[in-house]
């Protein structure tokens, strides 16, 4: 055993474990990379399903997903229909770190903290006439209390009334800003509604002490600094730097056509 | 060490020499994961894996491993390891994954494991290992199912997810004890668990160190 302990031995034993332990590690995180990406998409859809209340358990989401939604790619500056990406094939958090595809956020603008917005986002409609739909689902995202929370927010064809919002993925302290994953405090968005006025300024916000109009909802008690991340990123995305231009464009239509 | 046989290594860390019972190691993931038995059985699995694959490891190259930097081996060995596991559940077990979250790559730090590399692995022979390690998986293993069955019929009524006492909310008699679906419950159900097994196997009571005299005692008479 006097032999194990010489320096020379000790640096080979140690050497020799990182290299096996290494390519082990990171033969199973490729060779398994497919397979997990195939249960991120079907956890994002099934997601998609529930925030639009389509969801039932038991039903085959992929199917499900294929025959109910439609997803888009908008020009956010514009608010129009885009084909310049192929919408099933378009991944806009890549797009949002790649320059050519986005553009810097400046301090005062960017209230959801998210440093960098795509140009071009994914929108998930529910209904077969893109320009009056039933539901629109648009992805949001932004700095919560400790860390980037991204969900999807429901909203009637009327691109003002609210059906649902719901985060899937968010590092907020279980029981306190992790609440926002609560059933019930997820129901109290429906019917809320987003525009006080025409417009694309959002009036709608998380109050404390109980919300008395259609444009408030209840804080999550204990995690203000979540529900202030909530509201600031809501307040983003509908705003002219976000959604605002393409729901302005179904102000006029009828609610939930 | 030839003395052992296989059923011993296997199954006597289960009752007679259970790592949570009796040695008390391994507490904080069972507090943490064991409100439903699906998730209790799963975790229970990677740690059998882990514990049974790092011991196998650690015993293969055990004549080559200098004693200054064992520990660090067996750290490596068994990160590895719990990474890859984690991998597989995420690709195979998605949902189960997320519910597990943190607590997988907290096995690395369940005593257990290096517990058993330390004192077993580095002694003995690769498969006397490796049945050693599936042994102590299957205990640590048994103990958070037995807390998740407790746990999930009294929090919510069910076991493996099947409604057994039906809630009240459902339009049932049963009220669901929302404490036995947070953590602290499952010391409770654990501290009953050593007892019971203690009341039956009387072996497994350690000694009193020492036995407290009332002071008014010792003050009148001399004391013992």
């Amino acid at each position: 055993m006097a032999s194990n302990n010489s320096i020379k031995k000790t640096l080979t034993v140690a050497l020799a474990l990182c290299i096996v332990c290494s390519v082990v590690v990171s033969t199973a995180a490729v060779v398994l990379q497919p397979t997990q990406q195939k249960n991120q998409e079907l956890d994002r859809k099934s997601n998609i399903l529930q925030v639009a209340n389509l969801y039932e358990p038991g039903m085959d989401v992929d199917d499900a997903f294929d025959e109910l939604i439609t997803s888009r790619v908008i020009n956010l500056e514009t608010g129009e229909y885009s084909d310049r990406f192929d919408p099933q094939s378009y991944d806009q958090f890549e797009a949002a770190r790649d320059p050519a595809t986005s553009r810097t956020l400046s301090g005062e603008e960017d209230s959801a903290g998210i440093g960098r917005e795509e140009m071009y986002s994914t929108v998930y409609l529910v209904g077969d006439n893109p320009d009056d739909p039933e539901q629109i689902i648009l992805p949001i995202r932004g700095q919560g209390l400790w860390g980037l929370m991204r969900g999807f927010f429901a909203i009637e064809g009327d691109g003002n009334t609210i059906i649902g919002l719901s985060y899937y993925s968010h590092s907020e302290t279980p029981g306190l800003g992790g609440e926002v994953d609560n059933p019930r405090w997820k129901s109290k968005w429906k019917g809320k509604e987003i525009y006080a006025e025409d417009g694309m300024s959002p009036d709608i916000s998380l109050v404390k002490g109980g919300a008395d109009s259609k444009y408030e909802v209840d804080a999550l008690s204990g995690a203000t600094l979540t529900s202030r991340g909530v509201t600031n990123m809501l307040h983003f995305w509908l705003s002219e730097s976000g959604f605002g231009p393409y729901l302005a464009r179904f102000h006029g239509n009828s609610e939930g056509a | 060490m030839a003395a052992e046989s296989v059923k011993d290594v296997v199954l006597s860390p289960v009752f007679k020499n259970n790592p949570i019972a009796l040695q008390v190691l391994g507490i904080c993931s069972a507090l943490a994961v064991t409100n439903s038995m699906s998730v209790s059985l799963v975790m229970g699995l990677a740690v059998i894996a882990v514990t049974a694959c790092s011991n196998l490891f650690v015993s293969l190259i055990r004549q080559h491993i200098p004693s200054s930097i064992r520990i660090i081996v067996q750290m490596t060995i068994i990160a590895s390891l719990v990474i890859v596991v984690d991998q597989v559940l995420k690709a195979y077990a998605y949902e189960m994954s997320k519910q597990l979250s943190v607590f997988v790559g907290l096995i690395i730090t369940n005593c257990i494991v290096m517990g058993r590399a330390e004192a077993y692995a580095m002694q003995n022979g690769p498969v006397m290992s490796f049945l050693d390690g599936v042994g102590n998986g299957l205990g640590y293993a048994v103990i958070l199912l037995i807390v998740g069955f407790f746990r999930e019929l009294f929090g919510s009524g069910s076991v493996f997810g099947f409604t057994v006492l039906t809630p009240v909310q459902d339009g049932g008699w049963y009220v669901p004890n929302g404490l036995m679906l947070l953590p602290p419950s499952a010391f409770f159900v654990i501290g009953l668990i050593i007892w019971v097994l203690r009341s039956i196997r009387t072996e497994q009571v350690e000694k009193a160190e020492y036995r407290i005299v009332a002071n008014s005692k010792a003050k009148i008479k001399e004391s013992v």
